[in-house]
């Protein structure tokens, strides 16, 4: 078995910032906590370089329970990627909050666990990532201690809490009847295996994997955590921990089950059907600006979802998800700026901010069109990619459903850029760091997108 | 060469904020001229041959087989030229565009380039980006731009109804490059070796998702709905566009993508091509006689002149292979006539109908009367592109529309004669709803807004006559645009016929 701990270089880098930013913390005067962002966004450079070194790699397992191979590479390269931008996000609120520190590094763990959760081809890592993944995300999303943080806090803990002892029931479902919970075995084991139970542990299973990805039937802790919770900790939850569920699910239904067991490709589809409708349905009457995004969230997990239902049934299927990751934590992250830089939730709120501040204005039509998939954004080539998965995979009625949402998805996204165009009705000053990650995003969107081929070849 | 042509004008829009502002507008202009006088040259280089020309293929997303394929033929270059000459004059008409002026011309310029990009592109992806572009383009031009009061609510079910039909025409790419082997996104590869041939079911529906997104932006009957709020809302140069050059962006791809790569599931559903032309060309014509806004009018004229573009592109497939040819290579030939026609001459009348509305505030036909003595030489130009809207030999429209009923009717068949024939009822509706047009607008007594009618203004002028004067010329000289449109008429036809 291959235990060289040079293999997880990414990771470690990570775990070492988080660690030093934890202990500096404590010696560091209030004023000068800044530095333990600094220093995780050095680790998350560092980790992303070395991510980058082992990509050129040839695929390999470490200790027996950690892939690296093209899924992990994606994940660690959208996850450690994204963690400057969120640590530059949460810097300016949390500037000279008695625990600043420890905001950062429960940012920083939680991004760990992400990884984890997308490397992992063994269940019990697969738990242990999620339980690392989600337990600093609940300190997080009650970190503002006003009444609607701990509101959102307690739903998120108590979902979560609920639906990862379902995965755990389903991980020892799975376990005992395909005799181990290392994917490989699986993979053999559940071949034999009564069709009843393998169904019931997989369902079990995607209950606490669907929380993370926030997707229905576990999504609704994200409107809440999305509108309760610091607006940073929201960008940072509803974009990071999903990269890692996404690829979790992904990497099950590809290399864990057995070809169509327990009907994985209906079952995910109709989840993604539904997630998809209900989060378009929902957002249609938001006005808060921040809950409008955690729908449209969810309904782009339906999206992420699509290419997981085709997962072992066609070639695109792989890229799809992966590139859709990366378009989704872009263009999110992007869009969540936005509404850091204006600090504004009501919709009415961003009356004639393309007018007021053009480049943040332009960033945020960029960002809710890229949702939409309109060329040449990034969700764009994603989208192609996502279709092309469905239909090859057969299933050619759940594309037809994606179109149909993006259509309706387009109408409350367009309610939040009519106002953009009108006339500003007062000043509009926009947080410097903020805008400038979020007008980062959109250019990243756009390069994506026109450069998917670069991209994809990767 | 052809990528210049199509990203000069976005280069340009980019360099605009740099511009002094009471240079803005004569920069736009000069860009529009410049791109024009580029692509005409184009054209004069290229000439009558058969082929494609300025040809550029570059890998763009290698692993899924799209690329950066750009080039023009007898079938794009008429439509290029028509683009660039739209664009200009709607630069010229725009010269005193007071409301947030600079922002309007970055976004014209922006749409040039997709336009134009549209008519160049040969890879499927890359005609869908333009073609996704255009419509996020337009949106924002009926939206910020658009009359007070209806705009949003128009420019909102015009992005719905459109991006639907954008999204229905990405599934049938998928569905083409999924059946093509190797899979490709590519026009041409897709052209020689036409996918989904052992698959009927699978091409037929191919050709529905790609027909419903091509027919919603042509527009056909029932999905034309859009059309009338989104034209009626527009300001006026946003109109010319919008009928002059992207309505021709749905007929553009049924002849250039569902007729050559599912030449079989054409000719099998042919019938229903056919008769959605028909209802076209008809309904469109009896619900304009009934309008009193004289934009829903023109909006509702579209509808039935571009009815005769799918009536003659279903009667080429329904013949099939069962004539010499001759008769089939007509119709596509006057196809891709009334696409240039219209354009022309709807262009001109859109910016009629915005003087119009520029003077009066209103488009409604019952408060005007007797303008023809209040503003000659708006009623003269008025009245000669109505002459020409309806078909009158001596215009582009006569041209276009006799090749369509001659090659309809021409081919032989039972069903293409009896809808060519029926079709020609179309032209008698026309006819008498433009010369009601005249009659209540320009002759009889005073109406209550004429005496705000002042006459055209020397950059209107500049604007509008060109494109009918062009109109002219194709009508009394149609040998170089039909000699260009002929080679590919004949390769569209064999195709069909394969």
């Amino acid at each position: 078995m291959n235990e060289n701990p040079a293999d997880l270089a990414p990771e470690l880098c990570l775990l070492l910032a988080a660690v030093l930013g934890l202990a500096g913390g404590m010696f560091l005067p209030r004023t000068g906590q800044w530095r333990v962002a600094a220093l995780g966004a050095l680790g998350a450079l560092a980790g992303l370089v070395a991510a980058g070194v082992a990509a050129t790699r040839p695929e390999l397992t470490a200790f027996g329970s950690f892939a690296v191979d093209p899924v992990t590479h994606v994940t660690r390269i959208v996850v450690l990627a994204s963690v400057p931008p969120v640590l530059a996000l949460a810097a300016g609120p949390v500037r000279g909050h008695p625990r600043e520190s420890e905001h950062y590094v429960l940012m920083l763990l939680s991004a760990l666990g992400t990884i984890m959760l997308g490397g992992a081809t063994d269940l019990l890592v697969v738990v242990a990532a999620y339980l690392l993944a989600s337990i600093p995300a609940y300190a997080l999303a009650g970190f503002g201690k006003d009444a609607p943080g701990t509101e959102a806090a307690l739903k998120y803990y108590l979902m979560g809490a609920f639906l990862g002892v379902l995965m755990l029931a389903g991980v020892t479902l799975l376990s005992g009847v395909a005799g181990g919970t290392a994917y490989a075995q699986l993979r053999t084991g559940l071949a034999g295996a009564p069709d009843a139970a393998v169904a019931a542990g997989v369902v079990a299973l995607l209950a606490g994997l669907l929380f993370k990805a926030g997707a229905v039937p576990g999504h609704f802790w994200v409107p809440d955590v999305a509108q309760g919770a610091p607006p940073a900790v929201a960008a940072f939850v509803t974009t990071v921990p999903k990269i890692g569920a996404f690829a979790a699910l992904y990497r099950f239904g590809a290399d864990a089950l057995p070809d169509g067991a327990a009907g994985w490709p209906v079952l995910v589809a109709v989840i993604a059907a539904a997630a998809m409708t209900l989060g378009n349905l929902a957002a249609f009457g938001q006005r808060n600006v921040r809950r409008l995004l955690a729908y449209s969230t969810v309904s782009q997990a339906g999206y992420l979802l699509v290419p997981v239902a085709a997962a072992g049934r066609t070639d695109l299927a792989e890229p799809a998800v992966l590139f859709y990751l990366a378009a989704y934590a872009v263009t999110n992250a992007g869009a969540f700026a936005v509404v850091l830089a204006a600090g504004r939730d009501d919709l009415r709120g961003y009356t004639g901010l393309l007018r007021a501040a053009p480049v943040t204005g332009l960033a945020l039509a960029v960002c809710l069109l890229g949702f939409v998939g309109t060329p040449p954004t990034a969700v764009f080539a994603a989208k192609v990619l996502m279709f092309g998965a469905a239909i090859d995979g057969g299933l050619g009625w759940l594309a037809v459903v994606a179109a149909v949402n993006t259509v309706a998805s387009v109408f409350y996204y367009l309610r939040w850029i009519v106002p953009m165009c009108r006339a500003p009705d007062g000043p509009f000053r926009p947080a410097r760091g903020a805008a400038l990650v979020a007008a980062g995003a959109a250019a990243c969107s756009l390069l994506l997108g026109a450069g998917a081929g670069v991209a994809l070849a990767l | 060469m052809l990528t210049l042509v199509i990203f000069l004008p976005l280069a340009a829009a980019l360099l605009l904020p740099a511009v002094p502002r009471r240079a803005v507008p004569w920069t736009w202009v000069a860009v529009g001229l410049a791109n024009l006088g580029l692509i005409a040259g184009m054209w004069a280089a290229h000439g009558t041959r058969d082929g494609t020309s300025y040809e550029t293929n570059v890998r763009w997303i290698p692993s899924v087989g799209a690329g950066y394929h750009v080039g023009a033929d007898g079938l794009s270059l008429p439509l290029l030229t028509l683009t660039a000459l739209l664009f200009a004059a709607c630069a010229v008409y725009s010269v005193r565009q007071e409301r947030r002026g600079r922002a309007f011309a970055m976004l014209f310029l922006f749409l040039e380039t997709v336009c134009l990009g549209v008519f160049a592109a040969l890879d499927l992806l890359l005609f869908f980006v333009f073609f996704d572009l255009s419509i996020v383009g337009m949106y924002f031009v009926i939206l910020v731009w658009g009359h007070a009061g209806g705009a949003a609510r128009s420019a909102l079910k015009f992005f719905l109804y459109t991006f639907l039909g954008s999204l229905f025409l990405l599934l049938g790419f998928i569905g083409l490059y999924l059946g093509a082997d190797p899979h490709t996104f590519d026009m041409v590869e897709l052209t020689r070796n036409p996918p989904l041939e052992d698959a009927p079911a699978l091409a037929g529906l191919t050709l529905l998702a790609l027909g419903v997104g091509l027919g919603i932006k042509t527009p056909v009957v029932p999905f034309h709905t859009w059309l009338p709020p989104a034209h009626t809302d527009a300001p006026a140069p946003g109109s010319a566009i919008l009928a002059g050059v992207m309505l021709k962006m749905g007929a553009y791809g049924l002849v250039r993508i569902a007729m050559p790569m599912l030449p079989d599931a054409w000719r099998r559903y042919a019938l229903a091509v056919l008769v959605v032309g028909l209802v076209s060309v008809l309904y469109g014509a009896l619900v304009a006689l009934a309008q009193d806004d004289i934009k829903r009018l023109v909006a509702y004229t579209s509808v039935n002149h571009m009815g005769y573009v799918v009536l003659a592109l279903g009667a080429a497939g329904y013949a099939g292979g069962t004539d010499g040819g001759g008769a089939r290579r007509l119709a596509v030939t006057g196809a891709v006539t009334q696409m240039v026609s219209h354009g022309l001459i709807t262009g001109a009348l859109f910016l009629l109908c915005g003087v119009l509305h520029a003077r009066a505030g209103s488009y409604d036909l019952r408060r005007f009367g007797g303008v023809a003595r209040a503003a000659p030489v708006f009623a003269g130009t008025l009245a000669v592109a109505a002459f020409a809207s309806l078909g009158l030999p001596g215009f582009s429209g006569f041209v276009a529309e006799f090749q369509i009923f001659a090659g309809t009717i021409g081919t032989g068949a039972a069903a293409t004669a009896v809808t060519g024939a029926l079709a020609v009822l179309g032209i008698v509706v026309t006819a008498g709803l433009f010369l009601r047009v005249l009659h209540r607008l320009l002759l009889g007594g005073p109406g209550e807004l004429t005496g705000r009618v002042g006459d055209l203004r020397r950059r209107e002028a500049a604007a509008i006559v060109p494109l009918l004067a062009l109109s002219v010329l194709v009508g009394v000289l149609p040998g170089p645009l039909l000699d260009t449109i002929e080679p590919l008429s004949a390769a569209v036809t064999g195709w069909v016929a394969r």
